[in-house]
């Protein structure tokens, strides 16, 4: 099926958050901080307040009154103490976008009392703690066995240190907000946001307003990956300004203000050690990550949480530790947890098949688990070994020659590699109506589609249910005033929306008008298996000889991800998130400038993402797989598995070619030669 | 203040603009053809090209003033019809490859991939610098490559430009 919304979106008629048209409407744009840590110890903002046009100045100077400070990022202007170089410390509303801009640059003069900062991770940092949970509320820790005991007895062990940097989500459209205050006070935003439910309330919680009185409006969002999953600084900056100046205010954040103000992922330093007997049984697991947050707020991603489900061992460990920077405050990007950390665990799988003289799908074979290994609970499908099998055939795997750096053809290295995949199959209670409307299916239901084809694909699971056909359905999504739904997060959304979509059709079915549903009880009762979609990932790499560049002429991804639903918008899910992981090996990299605080390289000009050239064969299939423990789709997410395990597969690949074992991402050219 | 005069999908707009402001700007917010897309300012991403008297171009990176007297061919007006209503073989064909995601990069793939269509000569990636390439995969990824799809659409955008080139 074609994306339903697609006939929109190619002719320009989609509209996104900073497209709706409003009368009168203003602009601002924010001052960022010039300093790393430190007091703001003063505003002047006599120019921009002079500048013909301007209508407000927002700053510390006045702090706006607010009904939450909880979430720090979110509590602007409340405090004159500076957490990091980017923050926001003023803004500038006017009438034209160039006049706040100019006032925002040139206008608003803020004086500061800089302190030393600290903005380097590193593995010996002596503030690192480990914190209570990690990302979504899960353990930090975990243990089994006696890993010690099981290292001393292998017969043959990696112990290596892989290194991932931050990395920003750049969606390709900015945060963006327009604000528009109602005659009676109500508050309707038009924001770009993962999740229009859960964005109204924490607007509403911060500006002390009932969630009732705020509506967020978004039926096009131009990407997120996360970085949009929870509510940023724009929407409530963009209230705060439409309130200041009494009319509707529209705010998108430049591309260079999206590096510090929307989340990014933490860059990690993660020790992986692995035990194995001369057959390559593995006895023991350690993964150990250490990673960072603000001193604003904690966010703890879950980078060894993976390794908690990939192998069988009888000792092993994981463990996380955080150091709190004068940076900006990580957030989740594309598979938090899973995707650093199985760049070093699939690593690490790869040197060990090296060292056992194994080849590596065989080694994953051998330590296939039959229980989820960490808490002995049933796996409710696992196919790991078949997407194995699966690739190896129509890669071409057979009779690979383990030897690196042998293969020349002119002045390029060829080499091979693999590494799986592994994302959570979870889902969240969703509300959802279904009514018939002159004589057509309307699914009402608050889900976001963001670019995965939400729409399309609850379009297909509303008509397979009704037993009609997908043009009889018609979907609405992306606005708060629709019954509430869970965020576009955690590759959850179509078995979320799915899950009530399918029970909103079945009441209708019955009474024959309208049908509502809430999932809260089924989704209560998810306990008792393991559930998690698997893959394997398969890269052909060429290393330039003299240059050391590398390119991917072949990527593959065979993935296990229940019923798919969708073939031609799940195709689009995979291979999107292996170009993303094809980036993440080979030149995705956010500097973080040691001397003066901040991002160095904060634009597309700099931070490289994957282009049209960089992509030449990549394809994702998928095996048949049936699981009848996850929802009424039998479906797993697809959004966020095809960029795990990318990244290893194409460094994996590059030491098949190359005899170099880059563990530190990107694989630049620097580190290919010399 | 500039007076100006601008030819927009086929209509002429008289106009009063900013010095400042950029042909981007104008497009979106006064002429309310939104369409056409703000992914940087910078000209580092594609996502705001146009047709610029027939050639692609950043409407970001051009001065609204500086382009008195052009005409502009926006994704609003690449099928000919200004409702939209007559789609243009790519446009078919992006939705049939299913050659966008989010869809925020798409019209400015759509209007590069018309300009780039009508271009000649040889690319980075031609043999022979005196040639005139037919239009092969790599070609198309080479001269496409001014436009980021952070969605990675990339595979489908190639499959679906060829398909609209036949
Ligand atoms: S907005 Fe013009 S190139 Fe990015
Ligand atoms: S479709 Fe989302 S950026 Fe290209």
């Amino acid at each position: 099926m074609n994306r339903v919304e697609g006939r929109d979106k190619v002719t320009g008629r989609a509209r996104y958050a900073f497209e709706y048209p409003a009368e009168d409407v203003a602009y601002v744009h924010p001052v960022q901080a010039a300093v790393t840590r430190g007091r703001i110890l003063s505003v002047d903002a006599t120019d921009a307040l002079a500048t013909p046009g301007v209508l407000a100045v927002l700053s510390c100077a006045e702090p706006p009154a607010l009904g939450s400070r909880e979430d720090a990022e979110l509590a602007l202007f409340q405090s004159d103490q500076v957490a990091y170089r980017g923050q926001l410390v003023a803004a500038v509303v006017a009438r034209a976008p160039e006049t706040a801009r100019e006032a925002a640059e040139h206008g608003v003069r803020i004086g500061y009392d800089a302190e030393p900062h600290d903005v380097l991770l590193r593995a010996d940092h002596p503030g690192l703690y480990t914190p209570e949970k990690v990302n979504p509320g899960m353990p930090a820790e975990t243990r089994r066995g006696d890993v010690e005991a099981g290292f001393a007895e292998a017969a043959v062990t990696v112990d290596a240190t892989y290194t991932t940097p931050t990395l920003h989500n750049n969606p390709m459209e900015p945060h963006a907000t327009m604000a528009v205050w109602e005659e009676n006070g109500d508050l309707t935003l038009y924001d770009s946001t993962q999740g229009a439910a859960d964005d109204r309330d924490t607007i509403a919680e911060v500006l002390g307003l009932p969630p009732e009185r705020v509506r967020v409006v978004a039926p096009h969002v131009g990407g997120g990956f996360g970085s949009k999953g929870t509510t940023r600084p724009n929407a409530i900056l963009a209230a705060l300004a439409a309130r200041a100046a009494g009319r509707p205010v529209k705010l998108a954040l430049t591309r260079q203000q999206m590096y510090d103000l929307t989340g990014y992922r933490t860059p990690t330093i993660q020790r992986v050690r692995l035990g194995a007997d001369a057959e390559g049984r593995l006895t023991a697991i350690s993964h150990e990550a250490v990673e960072q947050s603000s001193t604003l707020m904690e966010f703890a991603e879950q980078t060894a949480a993976p390794t908690r489900v990939m192998y069988a061992a009888p000792n092993r460990r994981t463990t996380h530790r955080l150091v709190r920077l004068d940076v900006p405050t990580p957030s989740w990007m594309r598979a938090p947890g899973e995707c650093p950390g199985m760049f070093a665990l699939e690593s690490a799988m790869d040197e060990l098949a090296v060292a056992a003289g194994i080849d590596p799908i065989e080694l994953r074979i051998r330590n296939e688990p039959d229980v989820d290994p960490e808490n002995d609970l049933p796996f409710s499908s696992r196919n790991l070994v078949a997407c194995l099998r699966e690739g190896a055939r129509r890669f071409g795997w057979e009779g690979r020659d383990p030897r690196p750096g042998i293969r020349l053809d002119g002045r390029w290295l060829i080499g091979t590699g693999v590494a799986a995949s592994t994302y959570p199959s979870r889902r969240m209670a969703s509300t959802a109506d279904a009514t018939v409307e002159d004589g057509d299916f309307v699914i009402r239901i608050a889900a976001a589609d963001i670019g995965t084809g939400a729409r399309t694909v609850l379009t297909r699971i509303a008509a397979e249910t009704l037993g009609t056909a997908p043009e009889r359905v018609r979907v609405e999504v992306g606005d708060s005033a629709l019954p509430r739904a869970s965020l576009a997060g955690g590759s959850m959304g179509t078995a979320s929306w799915g899950s009530a979509v399918v029970r909103a059709c079945e009441a209708l079915l019955k009474n024959g008008e309208r049908g509502t549903a809430d999932t809260t009880e089924d989704v209560e009762g998810d306990t008792g298996f393991s559930r998690h979609a698997f893959g394997a990932q398969f890269a052909e790499v060429r290393v330039d000889l003299d240059t050391g560049e590398v390119r991917v002429p072949r990527l593959l991804g065979v993935f296990a991800a229940g019923r798919i639903l969708e073939p031609k918008l799940a195709r689009s899910q995979f291979v999107g998130g292996m170009t993303m992981g094809m980036g993440m090996a080979l030149m995705e990299q956010t500097i973080v400038d040691e001397r003066d605080g901040g991002f160095l390289n904060h634009d597309l000009a700099q931070y490289h993402v994957a282009a049209c050239a960089d992509v030449q064969d990549i394809d994702a299939v998928w095996i048949e797989e049936e699981d009848p423990h996850l929802n009424p789709m039998g479906a797993k997410g697809v959004g966020e598995i095809g960029i795990v395990g990318t990244a290893a597969a194409v460094a994996n690949a590059v030491h098949h070619a190359t005899g170099r074992r880059v563990r530190d991402l990107p694989i630049t050219p620097p580190k290919l030669v010399g | 203040m500039a007076e100006m005069t601008l030819r927009v999908n086929g209509s002429v707009r008289e106009l009063d603009v900013d010095p400042r402001t950029s042909l981007l700007d104008l497009l979106r917010e006064r002429l309310g053809l939104t369409g056409t897309k703000k992914g940087c300012d910078h000209g580092q991403c594609g996502a705001c090209t146009v047709l610029l008297d027939g050639r692609r171009a950043n409407a970001c990176l051009a001065l609204a003033v500086a382009c008195d007297g052009s005409e502009v061919t926006t994704v609003e007006g690449l099928g000919g019809a200004a409702d939209g209503d007559e789609p243009h073989p790519l446009q078919t064909a992006f939705v049939e490859r299913d050659a966008f995601q989010c869809g925020y990069c798409t019209p400015g793939q759509l209007c590069s991939a018309a300009g780039m269509l009508a271009e000649r000569g040889p690319s980075a990636v031609t043999a022979d610098l005196t040639d005139d390439p037919p239009l092969t995969p790599e070609e198309i990824r080479e001269r496409m490559s001014g436009n980021l799809c952070r969605c990675g659409a990339y595979v489908n955008i190639v499959a679906a430009i060829q398909e609209a080139a036949r």
